[in-house]
């Protein structure tokens, strides 16, 4: 089974957010890059700029497939996880950890609200497979 | 996270509402294979293994593919040779008893129906193994092309499990398991026998760019000798066998430069565009498509099959657009990063002014014009 930390907040799009403060640390699940194979290419954006909620930030590519990845919430980036130029297999390896794709000072912190808890991205990703 | 390409799923997929399966399917599925629905089949894109891992033990090792969606038709009677020779590009007369050939099914313009592999049984009893998503195609094609030659036409794919056992560990493997010498069976050659006492042919031959082998046998033992030559290759974690998806599969075919039906070849595109004049022999006699194919010798293709690798970051996919000096110019038939030689490659058709190995190109890579260079092919060559 997918590994889905407690701690974390989901999207329906199978990404998941940590809150730092002000701050929004994001990448995809477990489950999503189990679905998605060998990830080979990682796209980021740039730090500063900035995304409406929903808008795609990147894109994530695995041997067969190109998958566009959407931020949760709306902010600016203040980084974004560079070592995954080199080594974009950390997506596979730790998704939740070395894996993460970008850090953003959300715009709005009651987004966050709006999303998944972990059991309830839990039984999103059981229906979906289902 | 969203899908917005899968550049597996050949471009041929059917609309069947209900997927045909391989012999092989239950297997597939107790061992973790992901299946997806390629061209109508429903089929293993990859295994837990990963399609890297399964690429890479395929060229260090060896890797098992159930193939067996693919087509066969059986061509027997006095005529077969004349009539196979009138409906296909190469020259069907120099095929000797046991030897194996790669041909097309060609039309009347030189584009192509197919492409194939012709056995020849005996002189009067040749079989056709197609592709998988055109099989139904090229059956209603060869029928309908069938001019007053004494043959018998069968479409004998269901009568076939084929199973692909490719890398250099291949011979080591098969010969544990058959009294058929098998390094004997020469390249583009096979043979009756036996492997675990099941008969069937063996052919020297595959899609991987490694040695290797096609096993034909009957569908009712396609499992145990599946699961016989996973047995037989099982050297230990690191080093046996593996058994291989499409994706592996796709990788492994395009590293070796070699063409896909639906992308490099279709209707629309002719043998010698392709590169693949070395199967058109203008000379043997006439052929569907040898009138044109000739006059395009002449006069000189338009457009070319290229190879490229990409010089900036970045990959390449199936169908996006080639940009020469801001002119768009071709289009990608196949693109994808190359496991084994760790660079991102792909195939693409560009005018013929611009077909040379260092060649400048961009690829559109969704709104981005990516840098790439005109390489020569095939991408990979194993060391002999």
């Amino acid at each position: 089974m997918a590994n889905v930390p407690e701690d974390l907040h989901y999207s329906k799009d199978h990404e998941w957010v940590r809150v730092e403060g002000d701050q929004a640390i994001i990448g995809i699940t477990d489950y999503a890059q189990n679905s998605l194979g060998d990830v080979v290419y990682v796209e980021l954006p740039k730090a500063g700029d900035k995304f409406a909620a929903s808008e795609p930030f990147g894109s994530v590519e695995s041997v067969k497939a190109v998958s566009e990845v959407f931020t949760p919430i709306a902010g600016s980036i203040t980084s974004i996880n560079e070592s995954l130029a080199d080594e974009p297999e950390k997506v596979n390896s730790d998704p939740y950890g070395e894996g993460w794709m970008i850090r953003l000072k959300m715009d709005n912190r009651g987004e966050v609200d709006s999303l998944l808890s972990a059991a309830e991205y839990e039984d999103f990703t059981k229906a979906e497979s289902e | 996270m969203r899908l917005n390409e899968s550049c597996v799923v050949s471009n041929l997929t059917a609309t069947a509402p209900q997927l045909k399966r391989t012999p092989l399917n239950d297997a597939h599925r107790q061992a973790g294979g992901r299946m997806i629905d390629f061209g109508g089949w429903d089929m293993p894109v990859q295994y837990p293994a990963g399609t890297i891992e399964e690429h890479l033990r395929t060229r260090t090792h060896a890797g098992l593919f159930d193939v067996s969606h693919m087509g066969e038709v059986d061509v027997h009677g006095p005529d077969a040779i004349a009539f196979v020779n009138r409906i296909t590009s190469n020259d069907v007369t120099k095929l000797v008893d046991g030897q194996a050939q790669y041909t097309a099914l060609t039309t009347p313009q030189g584009t192509v129906i197919d492409d194939l592999l012709v056995y020849r049984l005996a002189a009067d009893h040749l079989l056709l193994v197609v592709n998988a998503g055109t099989t139904d195609k090229d059956w209603d094609w060869i029928k309908s092309h069938h001019a007053g030659e004494q043959v018998e036409l069968k479409n004998v794919s269901a009568e076939y499990c084929q199973i692909a056992l490719q890398g250099p560990d291949a011979v080591a493997i098969l010969q544990k398991l058959t009294e058929v010498p098998v390094a004997d069976v020469k390249y583009y050659h096979f043979t009756h026998g036996k492997v675990d006492g099941i008969e069937g042919i063996i052919s020297r031959t595959g899609y991987t760019g490694e040695d290797g082998f096609e096993i034909y046998a009957a569908p009712e033992h396609a499992e145990r000798l599946w699961t016989k030559i996973l047995d037989a290759g099982n050297f230990g974690a690191d080093d046996g066998v593996l058994p291989c998806g499409l994706a592996a599969r796709n990788t492994l075919r395009l590293e070796a430069g070699l063409a896909l039906y639906g992308h490099e070849i279709d209707e629309s595109t002719t043998l010698l565009e392709a590169n693949l004049g070395w199967i058109c022999k203008l000379d043997k006699g006439d052929f569907i498509g040898r009138e044109t194919l000739a006059q395009q010798k002449t006069e000189g293709v338009k457009r070319k099959l290229v190879g490229f690798e990409m010089t900036d970051r970045g990959i390449a996919r199936d169908d996006q657009e080639v940009v020469i000096n801001d002119q768009r110019v071709g289009k990608v038939t196949s693109g994808s990063p190359a496991p084994f030689l760790k660079k991102n490659i792909g195939f693409a058709y560009v005018p013929v002014e611009y077909a040379n190995v260092g060649q400048e190109i961009s690829i559109d890579v969704r709104g981005r014009l990516v840098g790439a260079r005109i390489v020569k092919t095939p991408f990979y060559k194993r060391a002999k």
